[in-house]
């Protein structure tokens, strides 16, 4: 596909033409799909937020330690991985492909630690009797919410890190350019802008009240 | 950064990484204060309030500069954003005086 010289086209700030938005197709096409997943997400936690307040049991039962620390951790660590993308957007912007390619393995790291200690957290709570269909504290619905939130999270979050170690390895063998990279980027730092709203609304508007 | 200054048109207003670094900063920060709230064990209005705001703060953060909307043109943003507002605001206003109306027929 012939790149187009964007800058170059689309002189003015808001002329319409040729290049109205002045950005590849590539990039467009993602926050297309990531407006498209905001509503997603966003229908998601309205229904919750609508079961929680029409249910006359709804629990609470998240202690600060470990379930809110833990879950704290996880924010740290998404934070963070989108930080460490956000310098391998820059390298690969630089032409420096190593330094991006680490980079970018760094950021799929952290997506694998929040996986893994998220599912960690998961059989602690089946253990406990809460699975997405059951849930000895009160209402049913809040196992079916808090496994459908966190678990279509998690799920962007998986593809998320096979999306970046295809981006690393293609990048890394000269098939991808900068632009691959930066639109995996705004991938991965949606997944990281939806649990800023997934981790107070789920848990910490559940913290336990009697502490 | 010496290979910074070399950098073409496609970089030259892009924002460096020590405000990066700042921006992740405060995010964390927000985080913290998040995390106190739950630990006050704030009155549950007052608390989705402040936490809503927070959360919207953050997320304004992460699209401005991490997703880098902030050095798009115009045009990107009036696609994306006030779309994504005016869903949202039609679900609110249809569905959620529906359930307030439930909470009123419970015992």
């Amino acid at each position: 596909m012939a790149e187009l010289d964007i800058d170059a086209i689309a002189g003015s700030s808001w002329d319409g033409g040729a290049a109205p938005f002045a950005t590849n197709t590539k990039k467009l096409g993602m926050w297309l799909f990531l407006l498209s997943d905001s509503l997603t997400f966003s229908t998601a936690i309205l229904a919750y937020a609508y079961v929680r307040l029409s249910s006359a049991n709804w629990p609470r039962p998240f202690e600060i330690s470990p379930a809110i620390l833990n879950a704290t951790f996880l924010t740290f660590i998404l934070l963070s991985s989108s930080l460490t993308m956000v310098m391998a957007v820059a390298a690969a912007h630089r032409n420096e492909i190593k330094k991006a390619v680490i980079y970018i393995l760094l950021t799929a790291v952290g997506g694998i630690a929040f996986v893994v200690l998220h599912l960690m957290e998961w059989f602690r709570l089946f253990n406990e009797g809460v699975t997405p269909w059951a849930n000895k504290w009160g209402d049913p619905l809040f196992g079916g919410t808090f496994f459908g939130l966190t678990g279509l999270h998690m799920l962007h979050v998986s593809i998320g890190v096979i999306y970046l170690c295809i981006i690393a390895f293609g990048f890394g063998r000269r098939k991808f350019n900068a632009d691959h990279v930066e639109v995996s980027g705004l991938y991965w730092h949606f997944v990281d802008l939806v649990w800023m709203f997934i981790f107070p609304m789920v848990y910490l508007m559940s913290v336990n009240l009697k502490g | 950064m010496s290979a910074h200054d070399t950098t073409t048109a496609e970089t030259h207003h892009s924002p460096t990484k020590k405000l990066f670094m700042w921006v992740w900063f405060w995010l964390l920060i927000l985080t913290g204060v998040e995390v106190l709230l739950a630990y006050l064990r704030l009155e549950p209005h007052l608390m989705l309030i402040l936490l809503v705001g927070l959360s919207l703060i953050k997320s304004a953060l992460i699209v401005a500069y991490f997703m880098h909307l902030r050095f798009e043109k115009i045009g990107l943003f009036l696609v994306v954003v006030p779309t994504l507002v005016f869903c949202l605001t039609m679900i609110l206003i249809f569905v959620f005086p529906d359930s307030m109306r439930i909470v009123h027929l419970h015992p």
